[in-house]
């Protein structure tokens, strides 16, 4: 009997506690897979964030370390300059990297960190019970936005993919989403060519990728989904921003 | 058998620390202590070493967490205002048990303040300064031979106990210009199985400062405590000078007030006044063994940078036994030798003063 399918290696024994409908499942996976793909678990160090994800390192299965909120740029620096032989991602959601951490992120990108970024957006802060984000829709409704988020108060949300591919450190940023098996695929392989360019010594790669809250949107997981293609995709087109290497091969073919 | 060379003091910060096996910096450029990343931005690339100016004292401070968990001797330096700014950082690394040294070359505060020295992050270094029980080792030089030795002693202490440690210096030490001997130093490399730099060949390892069962949250704070308690015991350090059973008028100082103090001492007892000094070199643990016997002391001067902090302690440590005084300038002002005489010489003609 062949095997087809199985839990990669890059993945620990404790089950998932996130919520029904969460997609952190679905990107912890196709991380996961990625890493074994690629052979490189003995040398990979993740830094989880202050989030829903907070305890990733107890789901993965290699070296991690937990960072302070937002410094998770900084910290995957500070591992990637001691030890330039390990591959270094960062997992962070939208209020890690666009709220507080919006100093670290920026640096890293432009001194070129050779690192890999996982970037969760889904819109609200999960873990504290469905508040604001940097990256909350104008009119959406949330904890701190109770009769809906309006840019006379709060500003516009911010386009992250956009923002840091203006950054001449930047090497690869592509926005995917997670909604349905055919973004899955294209997501899966965003996040491969985002940890192949780190081996392959290409700054700063970084993935952002669409990700649904039911908790806190107060849609069931379904639903939710819809929400997301329906609502966030027009203002967060999918796509890649930046890729060195497209850049590198028009100027040859030039 | 090692040479004497003339260094400043911020720059003998770096060069201990390279001599210690420390090959990543990651800071900030802050007034006073400029010198010290300048310095070692050219000798890091010289020995194989990283050297990283971070976008803030914020991010530099977390590298240094990543470069620590990692496995690697790692600093950052910065002052006053700088190492507000670390404080969630050494919080981070004290509950995840990472060993680094910070270095706060101190500067007159509060808010931006000024650029001359002071003493006054005493409180902000050994009382927390960041959240959450915990404490970080904190050694004072006073010189700038001492800079290198208290620098490798440091990292060997941080290594050993897993805990953070600082360096307490001043805005007048940095400048300074001494001659240091750095000897046949060799320092010791220390098994870190603990350390996350890819799990090859064992068990994956992460590091972590929070555990969200609080029974399990209690665990961890009373495993913190003991290693606390063991340093206390263990590595309390401090100078007596010129202090005998005759010693009548004690001064209590640190770092570049203890020397201004040594000279009013010298002073004073050529006008036939007994004075002596302990001079604290660690602030953390606070080297309560000093004061254990006072002999014949019958009053206490403790003279500071500062509207008064380590005082706190000397009050704490003396218990009522004996009446304390203090003497300090903020604000940048150091005090003169004559301004120390004086106190000491009204301490002489009265030494219980009641304010």
């Amino acid at each position: 009997m062949n095997k087809v399918f199985e839990k990669p290696k890059s993945l620990g024994d404790k089950h998932f506690s996130y919520c029904p409908g969460c997609t952190h499942g679905i990107i912890h996976r196709l991380i996961a897979e990625t890493i074994d793909e690629l052979d490189i678990r003995e040398r990979t160090v993740g830094v989880s964030p202050v989030g829903c994800a907070v305890f990733a390192y107890e789901f993965f299965n290699f070296d991690m370390i937990g960072a302070a909120h937002g410094r998770a740029p900084a910290i995957a620096t500070g591992i990637r300059r001691a030890h330039p032989e390990c591959v270094v991602f960062t997992y962070q959601g939208d209020g890690d990297l666009a709220a507080i951490g919006t100093a670290e992120i920026v640096h890293a990108a432009t001194r070129g960190e050779k690192i890999t970024v996982i970037f969760v957006n889904n819109a609200i802060y999960g873990m504290t019970g469905g508040q604001m984000a940097p990256t909350t829709l104008l009119n959406q409704k949330t904890d701190t936005t109770p009769y809906g988020r309006t840019a006379a108060a709060n500003g516009y949300p911010i386009r992250v993919c956009e923002l840091l591919s203006t950054l001449e450190g930047t090497y690869f940023a592509q926005r995917v989403s997670v909604h349905n098996p055919a973004n899955v695929i294209k997501a899966r392989q965003a996040i491969r060519k985002a940890f192949s360019n780190q081996m392959e010594g290409k700054d700063f790669n970084i993935v952002e990728i669409l990700s649904t809250c039911p908790s806190c949107w107060g849609l069931p997981p379904l639903k939710a989904l819809d929400w997301l293609s329906e609502n966030m995709i027009p203002y967060y087109p999918l796509g890649v921003y930046k890729d060195k290497d497209i850049r590198k091969e028009e100027a040859a073919s030039a | 058998m090692g040479k004497k060379v003339l260094m400043k003091g911020n720059e003998a910060i770096g060069e201990a620390a390279i001599s210690a096996g420390c090959r990543h910096f990651f800071g900030y450029p802050i007034t006073p202590q400029s010198e010290l990343p300048a310095y070692l931005a050219k000798r890091m690339p010289e020995v194989g070493g990283v050297f990283l100016q971070g976008e803030s004292e914020v991010a530099a401070i977390n590298m240094v967490y990543g470069a620590a968990a990692s496995g690697v001797r790692v600093m950052t330096s910065s002052s006053s205002p700088g190492v507000s700014l670390k404080q969630e950082g050494i919080s981070y690394l004290a509950g995840a048990e990472l060993p680094a040294l910070i270095c706060n070359v101190m500067r007159a505060g509060p808010g931006l303040g000024t650029i001359q020295p002071s003493q006054s992050d005493y409180f902000q270094a050994t009382k927390g300064g960041g959240h959450g029980d915990y404490h970080l080792i904190v050694l004072a030089p006073s010189s700038v031979q001492e800079i290198v030795d208290l620098v490798r002693l440091c990292f060997d202490l941080s290594d050993k106990y897993l805990t953070p440690a600082m360096l307490l210096s001043d805005g007048m030490l940095g400048q300074l210009m001494e001659p240091v001997d750095f000897g046949d130093y060799k320092p010791e490399t220390v098994e870190k199985p603990w350390a996350v730099n890819g799990c090859k060949g064992r068990k994956n390892n992460f590091i972590t400062s929070i555990y969200i069962q609080p029974d399990r949250m209690e665990q961890h704070n009373l495993k913190l405590q003991k290693k606390y308690a063991e340093i206390t015991e263990r590595e309390q350090r401090w100078e007596e000078w010129d202090l005998n059973d005759e010693t009548e008028i004690l001064v209590v100082a640190h770092g570049t007030m203890a020397r201004i103090a040594k000279s009013a001492i010298r002073e004073a007892q050529q006008n036939g006044i007994k004075a002596g000094l302990i001079r604290p070199i660690s602030l953390w643990p606070f080297p309560v063994k000093a004061f254990e016997s006072l002999r014949n002391i019958k009053t206490v001067l403790t003279v500071e940078m500062s509207a008064g902090q380590m005082v706190e302690d000397v009050k704490l440590v003396i218990n009522g036994r004996l009446p304390v005084h203090f003497f300090g300038r903020m604000g940048g002002m150091v005090p003169t030798v004559e301004q120390i005489l004086e106190q000491i010489s009204e301490l002489r003609k009265s030494p219980v003063k009641i304010k």
